[in-house]
Protein backbone atom coordinates (compact mmCIF):
# COMPACT_ATOMS: atom_id res chain seq x y z
CA UNK A 1 0.00 0.00 0.00
CA UNK A 2 2.95 2.63 0.76
CA UNK A 3 4.00 1.51 -2.58
CA UNK A 4 1.47 2.57 -4.10
CA UNK A 5 1.39 6.11 -2.07
CA UNK A 6 4.78 6.65 -3.16
CA UNK A 7 3.87 6.37 -6.83
CA UNK A 8 1.11 8.41 -6.74
CA UNK A 9 3.42 10.95 -4.72
CA UNK A 10 6.35 11.04 -7.30
CA UNK A 11 4.15 10.80 -10.66
CA UNK A 12 1.73 13.23 -9.37
CA UNK A 13 5.02 15.35 -8.18
CA UNK A 14 2.95 16.05 -4.51
CA UNK A 15 6.26 17.55 -2.86
CA UNK A 16 7.51 19.44 -5.38
CA UNK A 17 3.65 20.86 -5.95
CA UNK A 18 4.34 21.81 -2.61
CA UNK A 19 7.60 23.87 -2.73
CA UNK A 20 6.45 25.49 -6.24
CA UNK A 21 3.18 26.95 -3.91
CA UNK A 22 5.40 27.74 -0.94
CA UNK A 23 8.01 30.33 -3.56
CA UNK A 24 4.61 31.12 -4.76
CA UNK A 25 3.63 32.56 -1.40
CA UNK A 26 6.80 34.10 -1.15
CA UNK A 27 6.58 35.73 -4.44
CA UNK A 28 4.03 38.63 -2.36
CA UNK A 29 5.59 38.55 0.70
CA UNK A 30 6.55 41.63 1.97
CA UNK A 31 9.84 42.08 1.36
CA UNK A 32 12.77 42.73 3.83
CA UNK A 33 15.63 43.99 2.43
CA UNK A 34 17.45 47.14 3.74
CA UNK A 35 18.15 49.52 1.09
CA UNK A 36 21.64 50.30 3.07
CA UNK A 37 23.19 53.84 2.14
CA UNK A 38 19.38 55.07 2.79
CA UNK A 39 18.22 52.80 5.31
CA UNK A 40 20.19 51.59 8.08
CA UNK A 41 19.43 48.26 10.72
CA UNK A 42 19.37 50.19 14.22
CA UNK A 43 22.45 50.04 16.00
CA UNK A 44 23.12 49.41 20.03
CA UNK A 45 24.71 52.22 21.93
CA UNK A 46 27.72 49.66 22.51
CA UNK A 47 28.32 48.66 18.92
CA UNK A 48 32.21 48.20 18.33
CA UNK A 49 33.31 49.38 15.51
CA UNK A 50 36.08 52.05 14.18
CA UNK A 51 38.51 53.13 17.23
CA UNK A 52 38.94 56.05 18.90
CA UNK A 53 41.26 57.78 22.05
CA UNK A 54 39.09 60.13 23.96
CA UNK A 55 40.12 63.29 26.18
CA UNK A 56 38.71 64.69 29.39
CA UNK A 57 36.86 67.74 28.60
CA UNK A 58 39.66 70.51 29.57
CA UNK A 59 41.80 68.88 26.90
CA UNK A 60 44.12 66.33 28.52
CA UNK A 61 44.31 62.77 26.86
CA UNK A 62 42.84 60.30 28.95
CA UNK A 63 45.40 57.45 28.31
CA UNK A 64 47.69 57.00 30.92
CA UNK A 65 50.14 54.56 29.31
CA UNK A 66 48.87 51.62 31.64
CA UNK A 67 49.20 48.99 28.74
CA UNK A 68 46.13 46.87 29.83
CA UNK A 69 44.78 46.79 26.45
CA UNK A 70 47.93 45.98 24.70
CA UNK A 71 48.18 43.27 27.52
CA UNK A 72 44.55 41.76 27.08
CA UNK A 73 44.31 42.60 22.85
CA UNK A 74 43.91 38.80 21.80
CA UNK A 75 45.00 39.41 18.22
CA UNK A 76 47.53 41.59 19.76
CA UNK A 77 46.36 44.62 17.34
CA UNK A 78 47.47 47.46 19.79
CA UNK A 79 51.57 48.71 20.07
CA UNK A 80 52.26 51.08 22.72
CA UNK A 81 55.32 52.86 23.82
CA UNK A 82 55.11 54.69 26.99
CA UNK A 83 57.39 57.25 28.50
CA UNK A 84 57.56 60.96 30.44
CA UNK A 85 56.01 63.69 28.52
CA UNK A 86 58.34 66.41 27.74
CA UNK A 87 56.01 69.36 29.40
CA UNK A 88 55.16 67.86 32.92
CA UNK A 89 56.67 64.75 33.23
CA UNK A 90 53.82 62.88 33.31
CA UNK A 91 53.54 59.20 31.99
CA UNK A 92 52.13 59.26 28.69
CA UNK A 93 52.54 57.02 25.23
CA UNK A 94 54.71 58.20 22.60
CA UNK A 95 53.12 55.48 20.48
CA UNK A 96 49.82 54.08 20.19
CA UNK A 97 49.51 52.25 17.03
CA UNK A 98 46.28 49.64 16.03
CA UNK A 99 46.76 47.56 13.46
CA UNK A 100 43.05 47.54 12.23
CA UNK A 101 43.74 44.69 9.83
CA UNK A 102 44.60 42.47 13.40
CA UNK A 103 41.64 43.81 15.34
CA UNK A 104 39.35 41.36 15.38
CA UNK A 105 36.38 44.21 16.99
CA UNK A 106 35.83 42.04 20.50
CA UNK A 107 35.90 45.64 22.70
CA UNK A 108 38.25 44.26 25.28
CA UNK A 109 40.46 47.16 25.15
CA UNK A 110 37.39 49.42 25.56
CA UNK A 111 36.55 47.21 28.52
CA UNK A 112 40.00 47.12 30.36
CA UNK A 113 40.50 50.39 30.38
CA UNK A 114 40.51 52.21 33.56
CA UNK A 115 40.14 55.96 32.56
CA UNK A 116 37.80 54.99 29.47
CA UNK A 117 40.49 56.04 26.98
CA UNK A 118 40.59 53.43 24.19
CA UNK A 119 36.69 52.97 23.10
CA UNK A 120 35.11 51.73 19.87
CA UNK A 121 33.11 54.13 18.10
CA UNK A 122 29.87 52.74 16.17
CA UNK A 123 31.08 53.70 12.51
CA UNK A 124 31.18 50.62 10.78
CA UNK A 125 31.88 52.07 7.35
CA UNK A 126 35.19 53.37 6.50
CA UNK A 127 38.05 52.14 4.27
CA UNK A 128 41.56 52.47 3.87
CA UNK A 129 43.25 53.41 0.61
CA UNK A 130 46.64 52.80 0.63
CA UNK A 131 49.38 49.54 2.27
CA UNK A 132 50.19 50.81 5.53
CA UNK A 133 46.95 53.09 6.36
CA UNK A 134 45.41 50.18 8.51
CA UNK A 135 47.90 51.08 11.08
CA UNK A 136 46.03 54.19 13.19
CA UNK A 137 48.31 56.59 15.27
CA UNK A 138 48.34 58.02 18.27
CA UNK A 139 47.09 60.83 16.36
CA UNK A 140 44.86 59.53 13.83
CA UNK A 141 42.98 57.77 16.83
CA UNK A 142 42.95 61.01 18.88
CA UNK A 143 41.23 62.74 16.01
CA UNK A 144 38.66 60.29 15.94
CA UNK A 145 38.09 60.88 19.53
CA UNK A 146 37.64 64.92 18.93
CA UNK A 147 35.31 64.35 15.83
CA UNK A 148 32.90 61.89 17.70
CA UNK A 149 33.73 62.87 21.15
CA UNK A 150 29.33 64.06 21.30
CA UNK A 151 28.63 60.80 20.04
CA UNK A 152 30.68 58.74 22.44
CA UNK A 153 29.90 60.36 25.31
CA UNK A 154 26.15 60.22 24.47
CA UNK A 155 26.42 56.70 23.69
CA UNK A 156 28.67 55.98 26.93
CA UNK A 157 26.15 57.98 29.15
CA UNK A 158 23.21 55.43 27.58
CA UNK A 159 24.97 52.28 28.55
CA UNK A 160 26.24 53.35 31.90
CA UNK A 161 23.16 52.23 33.99
CA UNK A 162 23.71 48.53 32.29
CA UNK A 163 27.48 48.58 33.54
CA UNK B 1 14.83 35.59 -61.25
CA UNK B 2 17.66 38.05 -62.33
CA UNK B 3 19.83 39.41 -60.36
CA UNK B 4 18.08 42.19 -58.74
CA UNK B 5 15.32 40.27 -57.52
CA UNK B 6 17.39 37.97 -55.73
CA UNK B 7 19.60 40.86 -53.73
CA UNK B 8 16.18 42.48 -52.77
CA UNK B 9 14.87 39.31 -52.12
CA UNK B 10 18.38 38.44 -49.84
CA UNK B 11 17.71 41.31 -48.27
CA UNK B 12 14.34 41.08 -47.23
CA UNK B 13 15.28 37.80 -45.21
CA UNK B 14 17.82 39.51 -43.84
CA UNK B 15 15.73 41.80 -42.27
CA UNK B 16 13.17 39.53 -41.14
CA UNK B 17 15.68 38.04 -39.29
CA UNK B 18 16.93 41.01 -37.45
CA UNK B 19 13.37 41.74 -37.10
CA UNK B 20 13.56 38.07 -35.18
CA UNK B 21 17.16 38.42 -33.34
CA UNK B 22 16.70 42.19 -32.19
CA UNK B 23 13.97 41.65 -30.02
CA UNK B 24 14.81 38.43 -28.86
CA UNK B 25 18.27 39.71 -27.86
CA UNK B 26 16.38 42.42 -26.18
CA UNK B 27 14.06 39.94 -24.32
CA UNK B 28 16.85 37.51 -23.15
CA UNK B 29 18.73 40.98 -21.78
CA UNK B 30 15.28 41.45 -20.11
CA UNK B 31 14.73 38.20 -18.73
CA UNK B 32 18.00 37.99 -16.64
CA UNK B 33 16.60 41.30 -15.17
CA UNK B 34 13.45 39.15 -14.79
CA UNK B 35 15.11 36.21 -13.22
CA UNK B 36 17.29 38.32 -10.48
CA UNK B 37 14.12 40.14 -9.79
CA UNK B 38 11.63 37.22 -9.31
CA UNK B 39 14.14 34.98 -7.50
CA UNK B 40 15.11 38.08 -5.18
CA UNK B 41 11.15 38.67 -4.72
CA UNK B 42 10.55 34.59 -3.78
CA UNK B 43 13.80 35.25 -1.39
CA UNK B 44 11.88 38.35 0.32
CA UNK B 45 14.57 40.41 -1.46
CA UNK B 46 13.84 43.17 -3.95
CA UNK B 47 16.22 42.45 -6.28
CA UNK B 48 18.39 44.76 -8.55
CA UNK B 49 16.81 48.01 -8.03
CA UNK B 50 19.66 50.83 -8.79
CA UNK B 51 20.75 51.19 -11.96
CA UNK B 52 17.39 53.28 -13.56
CA UNK B 53 13.81 53.65 -12.25
CA UNK B 54 13.62 50.34 -10.18
CA UNK B 55 16.63 48.61 -11.91
CA UNK B 56 15.17 48.88 -15.48
CA UNK B 57 18.85 49.86 -16.61
CA UNK B 58 20.32 46.99 -15.09
CA UNK B 59 20.29 44.98 -18.34
CA UNK B 60 22.03 47.54 -20.35
CA UNK B 61 24.85 47.76 -17.51
CA UNK B 62 25.61 44.75 -17.19
CA UNK B 63 25.53 44.74 -21.41
CA UNK B 64 28.24 47.01 -21.57
CA UNK B 65 30.17 45.87 -18.23
CA UNK B 66 30.67 42.59 -20.58
CA UNK B 67 31.71 44.16 -23.62
CA UNK B 68 34.25 46.05 -22.40
CA UNK B 69 35.91 43.40 -20.67
CA UNK B 70 38.96 41.57 -21.67
CA UNK B 71 38.42 38.35 -23.35
CA UNK B 72 40.93 35.99 -21.81
CA UNK B 73 42.57 32.97 -23.23
CA UNK B 74 44.04 30.65 -20.95
CA UNK B 75 47.30 29.41 -21.57
CA UNK B 76 47.40 26.01 -22.76
CA UNK B 77 44.00 26.59 -24.40
CA UNK B 78 43.14 25.75 -27.57
CA UNK B 79 43.00 29.53 -29.17
CA UNK B 80 40.50 28.41 -32.19
CA UNK B 81 38.64 26.68 -30.74
CA UNK B 82 38.17 28.37 -27.73
CA UNK B 83 36.78 30.89 -29.72
CA UNK B 84 34.55 29.00 -31.53
CA UNK B 85 32.71 27.15 -29.09
CA UNK B 86 30.39 30.34 -27.92
CA UNK B 87 29.66 30.40 -31.78
CA UNK B 88 28.73 27.04 -32.23
CA UNK B 89 26.77 27.54 -28.98
CA UNK B 90 24.82 30.48 -29.76
CA UNK B 91 24.15 29.72 -33.76
CA UNK B 92 21.74 26.81 -33.13
CA UNK B 93 19.70 28.43 -30.47
CA UNK B 94 19.31 31.52 -33.02
CA UNK B 95 18.63 28.92 -35.94
CA UNK B 96 15.87 27.12 -34.34
CA UNK B 97 13.95 30.52 -34.29
CA UNK B 98 13.97 30.67 -38.33
CA UNK B 99 10.73 28.15 -38.44
CA UNK B 100 9.08 29.36 -35.41
CA UNK B 101 5.73 30.79 -36.31
CA UNK B 102 4.38 33.65 -34.39
CA UNK B 103 1.14 34.06 -35.92
CA UNK B 104 -1.04 31.95 -38.54
CA UNK B 105 1.54 34.25 -41.37
CA UNK B 106 4.08 35.22 -39.56
CA UNK B 107 7.10 32.52 -39.36
CA UNK B 108 10.95 33.07 -41.33
CA UNK B 109 10.83 29.38 -42.84
CA UNK B 110 7.29 27.82 -43.54
CA UNK B 111 8.87 24.43 -43.13
CA UNK B 112 7.37 21.37 -43.50
CA UNK B 113 10.10 19.51 -41.32
CA UNK B 114 10.31 22.31 -38.75
CA UNK B 115 9.91 19.59 -36.08
CA UNK B 116 12.52 18.06 -36.98
CA UNK B 117 14.88 20.82 -37.74
CA UNK B 118 13.89 22.36 -33.86
CA UNK B 119 15.09 18.88 -32.72
CA UNK B 120 18.43 19.03 -34.55
CA UNK B 121 19.13 22.32 -33.17
CA UNK B 122 18.45 22.50 -29.77
CA UNK B 123 20.64 19.31 -29.88
CA UNK B 124 23.44 20.36 -31.89
CA UNK B 125 24.18 22.93 -29.26
CA UNK B 126 25.75 20.28 -27.51
CA UNK B 127 29.10 20.64 -29.26
CA UNK B 128 29.45 24.40 -28.28
CA UNK B 129 30.22 23.43 -24.69
CA UNK B 130 31.95 20.11 -25.48
CA UNK B 131 34.39 22.26 -27.16
CA UNK B 132 34.31 25.13 -24.72
CA UNK B 133 35.06 23.14 -22.19
CA UNK B 134 37.64 20.68 -24.15
CA UNK B 135 39.46 24.00 -25.50
CA UNK B 136 39.25 25.53 -22.15
CA UNK B 137 42.41 23.20 -20.95
CA UNK B 138 40.59 23.26 -17.56
CA UNK B 139 39.45 20.45 -15.56
CA UNK B 140 36.16 22.02 -14.48
CA UNK B 141 35.34 22.80 -17.87
CA UNK B 142 35.39 19.64 -18.78
CA UNK B 143 34.00 17.51 -16.25
CA UNK B 144 31.09 20.35 -16.59
CA UNK B 145 30.95 19.95 -20.69
CA UNK B 146 30.85 16.07 -20.08
CA UNK B 147 28.12 16.89 -17.76
CA UNK B 148 26.37 18.49 -20.08
CA UNK B 149 26.86 16.19 -22.72
CA UNK B 150 25.64 12.64 -21.46
CA UNK B 151 22.43 15.28 -19.74
CA UNK B 152 21.50 16.24 -23.57
CA UNK B 153 22.13 13.11 -24.91
CA UNK B 154 19.68 11.52 -22.50
CA UNK B 155 16.62 14.01 -22.54
CA UNK B 156 16.81 14.54 -26.00
CA UNK B 157 15.49 10.69 -26.33
CA UNK B 158 12.40 11.65 -24.24
CA UNK B 159 12.37 14.64 -25.82
CA UNK B 160 12.05 13.48 -28.72
CA UNK B 161 9.56 10.38 -28.02
CA UNK B 162 7.37 13.55 -26.96
CA UNK B 163 7.50 15.68 -29.88
CA UNK B 164 6.59 12.82 -31.74
CA UNK B 165 3.03 12.97 -29.69
CA UNK B 166 3.20 16.06 -30.61
CA UNK B 167 4.03 15.00 -34.23
CA UNK B 168 1.06 12.26 -33.85
CA UNK B 169 -1.23 14.86 -32.15
CA UNK B 170 -0.62 17.32 -34.34
CA UNK B 171 -0.66 14.84 -37.63
CA UNK B 172 2.06 17.45 -39.44
CA UNK B 173 5.68 18.49 -38.78
CA UNK B 174 5.09 21.76 -39.60
CA UNK B 175 4.76 23.99 -36.33
CA UNK B 176 1.86 25.91 -38.10
CA UNK B 177 -0.23 23.17 -38.54
CA UNK B 178 0.14 21.64 -35.27
CA UNK B 179 -1.18 24.79 -33.82
CA UNK B 180 -3.77 24.99 -36.87
CA UNK B 181 -4.71 21.71 -34.98
CA UNK B 182 -5.73 22.77 -31.95
CA UNK B 183 -8.26 25.06 -33.27
CA UNK B 184 -11.27 25.72 -31.45
CA UNK B 185 -10.88 26.62 -27.98
CA UNK B 186 -9.09 26.44 -24.64
CA UNK B 187 -10.38 22.90 -24.36
CA UNK B 188 -8.96 21.58 -27.96
CA UNK B 189 -5.52 22.27 -27.52
CA UNK B 190 -3.30 19.75 -26.86
CA UNK B 191 -2.10 19.68 -23.25
CA UNK B 192 -5.43 17.66 -22.03
CA UNK B 193 -4.84 14.34 -24.37
CA UNK B 194 -0.63 15.06 -24.25
CA UNK B 195 -0.86 16.15 -20.61
CA UNK B 196 1.97 13.63 -19.67
CA UNK B 197 3.71 14.34 -22.72
CA UNK B 198 4.01 17.90 -21.62
CA UNK B 199 5.17 17.57 -17.71
CA UNK B 200 8.02 15.40 -19.36
CA UNK B 201 8.50 17.84 -22.45
CA UNK B 202 8.51 21.04 -19.89
CA UNK B 203 10.98 19.26 -17.79
CA UNK B 204 12.92 17.51 -20.45
CA UNK B 205 13.27 21.55 -21.86
CA UNK B 206 14.52 22.40 -18.38
CA UNK B 207 16.86 19.88 -18.92
CA UNK B 208 18.27 20.59 -22.12
CA UNK B 209 18.45 23.67 -21.43
CA UNK B 210 20.72 23.38 -18.39
CA UNK B 211 18.70 25.44 -16.00
CA UNK B 212 18.11 24.84 -12.69
CA UNK B 213 17.21 22.18 -10.55
CA UNK B 214 19.30 20.48 -13.86
CA UNK B 215 22.06 23.04 -13.72
CA UNK B 216 25.00 20.29 -13.21
CA UNK B 217 27.35 21.37 -15.76
CA UNK B 218 26.87 25.04 -14.23
CA UNK B 219 27.28 23.46 -10.89
CA UNK B 220 28.43 26.45 -9.12
CA UNK B 221 29.36 24.96 -5.62
CA UNK B 222 31.46 21.93 -7.19
CA UNK B 223 32.68 22.78 -10.63
CA UNK B 224 32.80 26.76 -10.28
CA UNK B 225 31.28 27.44 -13.36
CA UNK B 226 31.07 24.13 -15.41
CA UNK B 227 32.04 24.99 -18.71
CA UNK B 228 32.77 28.05 -19.27
CA UNK B 229 34.27 28.59 -16.35
CA UNK B 230 37.29 30.22 -18.61
CA UNK B 231 35.34 32.56 -20.35
CA UNK B 232 35.36 36.41 -19.85
CA UNK B 233 33.33 39.13 -20.96
CA UNK B 234 31.49 38.88 -24.63
CA UNK B 235 33.03 34.98 -25.16
CA UNK B 236 30.87 34.03 -22.06
CA UNK B 237 28.03 36.81 -22.65
CA UNK B 238 27.49 35.01 -25.74
CA UNK B 239 27.01 31.24 -23.82
CA UNK B 240 24.67 33.25 -21.57
CA UNK B 241 22.52 34.93 -24.46
CA UNK B 242 22.87 31.55 -26.17
CA UNK B 243 21.19 29.66 -22.70
CA UNK B 244 18.75 32.34 -21.91
CA UNK B 245 17.27 32.63 -26.23
CA UNK B 246 17.06 28.60 -25.77
CA UNK B 247 14.71 29.04 -22.80
CA UNK B 248 12.24 31.59 -24.55
CA UNK B 249 12.35 28.87 -27.54
CA UNK B 250 11.53 26.48 -25.50
CA UNK B 251 9.14 28.13 -23.58
CA UNK B 252 7.60 29.18 -26.80
CA UNK B 253 7.66 25.74 -28.21
CA UNK B 254 5.42 24.67 -25.13
CA UNK B 255 3.12 27.65 -26.21
CA UNK B 256 3.01 26.05 -29.37
CA UNK B 257 2.74 22.70 -28.88
CA UNK B 258 0.59 22.30 -26.05
CA UNK B 259 -1.24 26.03 -25.90
CA UNK B 260 -2.55 26.69 -28.84
CA UNK B 261 0.51 29.14 -29.82
CA UNK B 262 -1.19 31.83 -31.13
CA UNK B 263 -5.23 30.81 -30.71
CA UNK B 264 -7.00 33.00 -28.32
CA UNK B 265 -7.85 31.02 -25.14
CA UNK B 266 -11.26 32.87 -24.80
CA UNK B 267 -12.45 30.90 -28.16
CA UNK B 268 -15.79 29.58 -27.94
CA UNK B 269 -16.64 31.68 -25.14
CA UNK B 270 -19.62 34.15 -25.61
CA UNK B 271 -18.73 38.08 -25.15
CA UNK B 272 -15.19 37.11 -23.89
CA UNK B 273 -14.14 35.80 -27.98
CA UNK B 274 -15.60 38.89 -29.68
CA UNK B 275 -13.76 41.38 -26.96
CA UNK B 276 -10.55 40.03 -27.27
CA UNK B 277 -10.56 39.29 -30.58
CA UNK B 278 -8.93 42.30 -31.51
CA UNK B 279 -5.96 41.08 -29.66
CA UNK B 280 -3.15 40.03 -32.34
CA UNK B 281 -2.34 36.39 -31.89
CA UNK B 282 1.57 37.35 -31.42
CA UNK B 283 0.91 39.04 -28.26
CA UNK B 284 -1.26 35.77 -27.16
CA UNK B 285 1.87 33.50 -28.11
CA UNK B 286 4.32 36.28 -26.07
CA UNK B 287 2.16 36.10 -23.01
CA UNK B 288 1.80 31.79 -22.97
CA UNK B 289 5.58 32.24 -23.77
CA UNK B 290 6.35 34.63 -21.16
CA UNK B 291 4.45 32.36 -18.66
CA UNK B 292 6.51 29.50 -19.41
CA UNK B 293 9.38 31.44 -18.89
CA UNK B 294 8.17 32.67 -15.59
CA UNK B 295 8.26 29.01 -14.81
CA UNK B 296 11.62 27.98 -15.26
CA UNK B 297 12.42 31.13 -13.08
CA UNK B 298 9.98 29.90 -10.47
CA UNK B 299 11.53 26.30 -10.60
CA UNK B 300 15.31 27.93 -10.43
CA UNK B 301 14.09 29.34 -7.21
CA UNK B 302 11.97 27.03 -5.63
CA UNK B 303 14.12 23.39 -6.50
CA UNK B 304 18.22 22.64 -5.15
CA UNK B 305 19.99 21.09 -7.79
CA UNK B 306 19.98 17.14 -8.85
CA UNK B 307 22.32 14.89 -7.67
CA UNK B 308 23.93 13.17 -10.87
CA UNK B 309 22.70 9.84 -10.68
CA UNK B 310 18.92 10.94 -10.04
CA UNK B 311 19.14 13.37 -13.11
CA UNK B 312 19.67 10.41 -15.14
CA UNK B 313 17.35 7.93 -13.30
CA UNK B 314 14.54 10.61 -14.21
CA UNK B 315 15.72 10.96 -17.78
CA UNK B 316 16.02 7.11 -18.54
CA UNK B 317 14.01 5.45 -16.02
CA UNK B 318 11.18 7.39 -15.71
CA UNK B 319 10.48 9.89 -18.23
CA UNK B 320 11.44 7.46 -21.72
CA UNK B 321 8.69 4.69 -20.25
CA UNK B 322 5.99 7.03 -19.58
CA UNK B 323 6.14 8.89 -22.94
CA UNK B 324 6.36 5.43 -24.19
CA UNK B 325 3.04 4.09 -22.64
CA UNK B 326 1.47 7.64 -23.59
CA UNK B 327 2.49 7.27 -27.13
CA UNK B 328 0.65 3.47 -27.33
CA UNK B 329 -2.74 5.37 -25.31
CA UNK B 330 -2.55 8.43 -27.98
CA UNK B 331 -2.75 6.04 -30.84
CA UNK B 332 -5.68 4.04 -29.56
CA UNK B 333 -6.91 7.67 -28.43
CA UNK B 334 -6.22 8.91 -32.23
CA UNK B 335 -7.71 6.23 -34.17
CA UNK B 336 -11.02 6.02 -31.51
CA UNK B 337 -12.00 9.65 -32.06
CA UNK B 338 -12.65 9.42 -27.83
CA UNK B 339 -13.69 13.03 -27.36
CA UNK B 340 -12.92 16.50 -30.06
CA UNK B 341 -9.54 16.95 -30.62
CA UNK B 342 -9.34 14.41 -33.15
CA UNK B 343 -11.89 14.91 -35.44
CA UNK B 344 -11.52 12.99 -38.88
CA UNK B 345 -8.38 11.27 -38.20
CA UNK B 346 -9.70 8.17 -36.91
CA UNK B 347 -10.76 4.86 -38.07
CA UNK B 348 -13.70 6.41 -39.33
CA UNK B 349 -11.51 8.36 -41.52
CA UNK B 350 -9.97 5.72 -42.20
CA UNK B 351 -12.18 3.28 -43.51
CA UNK B 352 -13.67 6.51 -45.21
CA UNK B 353 -10.29 6.35 -47.49
CA UNK B 354 -9.57 2.79 -47.74
CA UNK B 355 -13.18 2.36 -49.01
CA UNK B 356 -13.15 5.47 -51.45
CA UNK B 357 -9.74 4.03 -52.85
CA UNK B 358 -11.16 0.54 -53.49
Amino acid sequence: MSKWKHYFKTYFLTELRAGLWLTWKHLFKRKVTIQFPEEQTPQSPRFRGLHALRRYPNGEERCIACKLCEAVCPAAAITIEAGPRESDGTRRTTKYEIDMFKCIYCGFCEESCPVDSIVETRIFDYHFEKRGDNILTKEQLLAIGDRYEVMIAEDKAEDAPYR
Amino acid sequence: MDFMQLVTEGLWIVAKIVMILLPLILAVAYTTYAERKLIGYMQLRLGPNRVGPKGWLQPIADVIKLLMKEVVVPSGANKTLFLLAPILFIAPSFAAWAVVPFDAELVLSDTNAGLLYLLAMTSIAVYGVIIAGWASNSRYALIGSLRSASQIVSYEIAMGFALVAVLMAGGSMNLGDIVEAQNGSALHWFWIPLFPILVVYWISGVAETNRAPFDLPEGESEIVAGFHVEYAGMAFALFFLAEYANMILISVLTALFFFGGWLNPFQGIPYLEPATAWIPGTIWLLLKAAWFLFMMIWLRATFPRYRYDQIMRLGWKVFIPVTVVWLIVLTFWIKLEWGWWFDGRGLAQLAQTVGGAS
